[in-house]
């Protein structure tokens, strides 16, 4: 018995040496998908683990790094090659998305660098809570942010993720400094964060930022509840509605009167 | 063939045949039969965008909206108009016409427009079913001349048939046998009469009998001659029927109109006289384009005039009817008729085969609105001039209307005048034709291989007596040996059946004008077929990588199955599985090769249902995949649904890994996307939807159905949802499948889908 244990706690050292390296990733899954995670075809990896909770998640089952499958970065390079000739057809390359893929920057710095080698464009999804995560390094190799600007105002982003506005802000500032380029995705919920002020807000943060080349309004959904109702998580937005029409317009407009490029 | 040649000589102006060639750059297609020569030396490649196309005229709206008129009636009724009495031939009925004054192109298939023949040859029982169905009297005159006097081809077929066919066939093990309609899939190459005319076809067909002469009369060389003399017959009748209409077509067409009026003459020849499965139109923009260009330099056409001439043909094409019954219907999913027109393609110098008129006949879709007929093919080759591909997608986002087939693997294997009939069959045009033969269900052979033979619905011994799988859980290596020698049997037993068929469809239902615009010495496929590959290769991989238990019945009749445990399925681009899908094709196509075929046709097979995957489906009963019995199967080649859950085009790149090489008539997938799916701009739509067909056919993919849903087609989905049952819709990263959604988060998605743009 005692061998066995010391075995499961040798191995799980290994994995925890090779986490920490970025040769192996906890996985929630992957997709080639076209036109939502970055322009053209991409190969997006769904990385598992995030320290938001955000109400509107649509992916809960990605909030925990234990529940990911654990792969090595070799798996994840060789689909990638395998996957180069359709970057080039359509313009695409590799998204890494999450959950949240700063919980991992040693794995996404080592992808993202190996992608440069190849040629491959890259995409990081985050909400930049954790861009402090974010190694200079990691973002020289990475050529587009889509960043979640979940809430404008502090109280609010609070209320919708659980923590604290600020560090993404930090972040955005960071990237304009770098110049990188950045794709804002704001996720519009009715009586949560569609506040006239509250978007006001963001436009106001994002307007900052001159290398923000597109915003995304996503208008909130309700195809996630079922995923809260699997894991048993009590689900806030039950029997909210989605934004209307009108009240996206109305929210674009806003985005739009600060100059920025939205969709 | 020397009666071709011109007393003028090729130095000047073209030497014509009266003054059909004039302006026309010379070359061998003057001294015999060629009419891709003609192309070659005469088209205009075209690499600019759709900006020079026109609408549609008021004359065009107007003769449209008076047909669109009837179809309500004849989709209320399943027919508009039967003729029970006139049994079809090329000059059976008097001129008709939808609106005389009207038309520019003329001829329609009876003497009125939707009015359906009968056409007896190929069986009567289809066609006294079809008239009692409809409520029309059956004439008991040509019942006694088709049942006492006449055989015909279906009787033929049953004449012969073996026990084992039979069995198959009557257990669903292979269904769709053309053994009681029309095969089709034959595409003459109807370019040839606005070409050279009829008399100089005749004179061609005549050259061939006396080389035919020649030979002592073996059996094949009296067959060759008496199909020689029908042909010649087919071609004499054709100039009948132009002239009851009132034009010469014995002569070579002299200008545009004529181009498209003896082209469509030739094709409605075609459809006068068979009633085929598909009957397709061949490859003919760049044929036209040279008349069109001519009368255009020479200030005698006008863009607007080009687009109405092709505006009316495919009008005309979009009117084809056969008088076919509800069984048949419900095996093909509606009326199809497979009026397939294969556009652009890379020439094999290089130059691109896209010309103004690839562009002007996928205008109609707009001209005349979205339509299934004619079925509008793209030879797509990521060297395709870009203007052509971004019109492509835009066409394909706003009518989801054309199919996409890989130009570089037709090119490679039948060269550039390649046509494809019906869906994904492709074929030398004048140069090739299929022995049509529809398909075996590769599902229903792995049951008989675990039940030993047995039926699993009715538990009939329908396969030859095997040992049924023993144990408790199903052990891959043993039901992989005997799926083996299941799929040896069927093989066989099906090569018979369709050398069975195609023997009998030769003698007593024979497509003589069809025929006579081929050449003489053709190559022929015998075109074999499979349903439900994703089914049997995902059953393959959960007994491989899962544990399968099989439950009994109380005769010891495997009929269900008990999965413990994942496996991967096919459809994720995930090799474990896809090698599987790759062993069966590979493998089933080399047993097919093994059995001697009518005529020498070269073996090909398909993986293809058309539609019938759901009667396949519906037939066939519990799979070890976990597929409940009845369910159907997927269409085509493609993955189950729901089961590839990493997008489109990784599904779609399983698919692309099943060799064309072992599959050459055919590799079908069909995938479904939203328009905001492909991005937030038309611009950026059109971007990425070439992107993807690139991909896809970069990564030797075959065939692709690109269905860009619209918001009518959503709402029909929530009315009809047993009609879209891979419905996939990608929302904020998410991927549903529509059907499944409570019907608010269908109103959802449509508000979301089509609010959020414009």
């Amino acid at each position: 018995m005692v061998a066995i244990q010391l075995g499961q706690t040798e191995f799980h050292h290994e994995q925890l040496d090779a986490h920490r390296a970025g040769t192996v990733a906890s996985v929630h899954s992957w997709e080639l998908v076209t036109a939502v995670d970055g322009p053209g075809t991409r190969l997006t990896y769904f990385l598992s683990g995030c320290l938001l909770r955000c109400q509107y998640c649509h992916n809960p089952d990605t909030w925990k790094m234990r529940d990911g499958a654990l792969t090595p970065i070799d798996d994840v390079l060789a689909r990638i090659r395998r996957y180069r000739p359709v970057f080039t057809a359509t313009g695409g390359g590799l998204t890494l998305s999450g959950g949240e893929p700063l919980m991992q920057p040693a794995f996404v710095a080592r992808v993202f660098a190996e992608c440069h080698e190849l040629g491959v464009h890259t995409t990081l999804d985050t909400s930049g809570y954790l861009g402090a995560s974010a190694s200079d390094e990691l973002l020289d190799h990475t050529d587009l942010v889509l960043l979640d600007v979940k809430s404008g105002r502090p109280d609010t982003y609070r209320e919708v993720t659980g923590r604290e506005l600020a560090p993404t802000i930090a972040f955005g500032d960071r990237l304009r400094a770098r110049g990188t380029n950045v794709w804002v995705r704001f996720v519009l919920v009715p009586g949560l964060t569609d506040a006239v002020d509250n978007v006001d807000a963001v436009a106001e943060i994002v307007a900052r930022w001159p290398n923000v080349s597109r915003v995304e309004v996503l208008p909130f959904h309700q195809m996630g509840e079922d995923k809260w109702n699997r894991l048993a998580i009590p689900y806030p937005l039950h029997r909210v509605q989605p934004p209307d029409a009108a009240l996206q317009e109305r929210v674009r407009e806003q985005f739009r009167a600060h100059g920025l490029t939205t969709f | 063939m020397t009666l071709l040649d011109s007393p003028r000589s090729a130095s000047t102006a073209a030497p014509s045949i009266g003054d059909g060639w004039a302006g026309f750059t010379a070359g061998p297609w003057q001294h015999g039969i060629d009419v891709r020569d003609f192309i070659q030396c005469n088209y205009t490649p075209f690499t600019e965008d759709a900006n020079f196309l026109t609408g549609a005229t008021e004359r065009t709206l107007c003769l449209w909206a008076r047909l669109s008129a009837m179809f309500p009636r004849e989709r209320a009724l399943g027919v508009y108009d039967v003729d029970p009495t006139t049994p079809a031939s090329i000059t059976a009925h008097a001129p008709g016409y939808i609106d005389r004054p009207n038309e520019i192109i003329v001829g329609l298939q009876t003497d009125a427009p939707l009015k359906r023949a009968i056409m007896p040859n190929g069986g009567w029982r289809m066609v006294a079913t079809s008239l009692e169905t409809y409520g029309y009297p059956v004439s008991p005159e040509l019942e006694t001349i088709f049942t006492k006097y006449r055989k015909t081809h279906n009787d033929g077929v049953f004449d012969v048939y073996p026990p084992a066919v039979k069995r198959a066939r009557h257990s669903h093990l292979i269904t769709g046998l053309p053994d009681a309609y029309g095969r089709g899939r034959i595409i003459g190459d109807y370019r040839r009469v606005a070409l050279y005319g009829v008399t100089a076809l005749i004179a061609a067909k005549k050259v061939e009998r006396a080389a035919l002469d020649e030979h002592p009369s073996t059996e094949d060389i009296i067959r060759s001659r008496e199909e020689n003399a029908e042909q010649v017959r087919a071609l004499k009748e054709l100039v009948q029927m132009a002239a009851s209409y009132g034009f010469d077509i014995a002569r070579p067409a002299a200008s545009a109109t004529e181009a498209v009026q003896w082209l469509y003459f030739a094709y409605l020849g075609a459809v006068k006289e068979q009633n085929g499965a598909a009957m397709s139109f061949g490859r003919n923009s760049a044929f036209l384009d040279a008349y069109l260009e001519r009368d255009l330099q020479a200030g005698v056409l006008t863009e607007s005039q080009a687009q109405e001439l092709i505006d009316d043909l495919v009008i005309k094409l979009r009117i084809v009817r056969f008088l076919r019954t509800p069984e048949y219907d419900q095996l093909f999913s509606g009326d199809p008729t497979w009026v397939t027109e294969s556009l652009g393609g890379i020439g094999l110098d290089g130059r691109t085969l896209v010309v103004k008129t690839a562009f002007r006949f996928l205008q109609t879709l707009y001209n005349l609105g979205p339509a299934p007929e004619p079925n509008l093919t793209v030879l797509w080759s990521d060297a395709l001039p870009e203007g052509f591909k971004r019109f492509c997608a835009q066409v394909s986002i706003d009518t989801s209307a054309i199919q996409y087939e890989s130009d570089d693997l037709i090119r490679e294997a039948w060269g550039d005048d390649a046509a494809i009939a019906c869906c994904v069959s492709p074929m030398g045009v004048g140069k090739q034709m299929q022995f049509f033969g529809a398909r075996v269900n590769v599902v229903k052979a792995l049951l008989y291989a675990i039940n030993g033979g047995r039926d699993e619905l009715t538990g009939e011994q329908i396969a030859p007596v095997t040992a049924p799988l023993a144990g408790d859980v199903l052990d891959f290596d043993t039901v992989w040996t005997a799926y083996l020698a299941s799929l040896e049997w069927l093989a066989e037993t099906y090569v018979d059946a369709l050398n069975c068929i195609h023997y009998m469809h030769d003698k007593y239902a024979y497509e003589r004008l069809e025929m006579a615009l081929h050449d003489d010495t053709i190559l022929r496929t015998m075109a074999c077929g499979m349903a439900g590959l994703s089914v049997a290769a995902d059953s393959l991989a959960a007994i491989k990588y899962a544990s399968v238990r099989p439950v009994r019945d109380d005769t010891g009749l495997i009929v269900d199955y008990v999965i413990d445990g994942e496996y991967p399925s096919f459809g994720n681009d995930d090799d474990r599985v896809d090698a599987i899908a790759v062993t069966i094709v590979e493998t089933f196509m080399a047993m097919i090769r093994t059995h001697p075929t009518y005529r020498n046709a070269v073996h090909t097979q398909s993986v293809l249902t058309i539609t019938s995957n759901v009667v396949y489906g519906k037939k066939t009963g519990n799979t070890p995949d976990g597929r409940r019995g009845g369910a159907p199967f997927a269409p085509g080649a493609n993955p189950m649904n729901g089961r590839d859950t990493h997008g489109m085009l990784a599904s779609a790149l399983s698919v692309a890994k099943l060799p064309y090489s072992e599959a050459q008539d055919g590799i079908s997938l069909t995938n479904t996307v939203v328009p905001t799916g492909l991005g937030h701009t038309p611009e950026e739509q059109i971007t990425n939807l070439v992107g993807l067909i690139d991909a896809y056919t970069l990564s030797h993919g075959y065939h692709l159905n690109i269905n860009v849903l619209n918001r009518e087609t959503l709402e029909d989905a929530m009315e009809h949802p047993e009609n879209y049952p891979q419905l996939t819709i990608r929302v904020s990263g998410y991927a549903v499948n529509f059907v499944r959604l409570t019907r608010e988060q269908q109103l959802d998605v449509i508000s979301r889908t089509f609010h959020t743009s414009v």
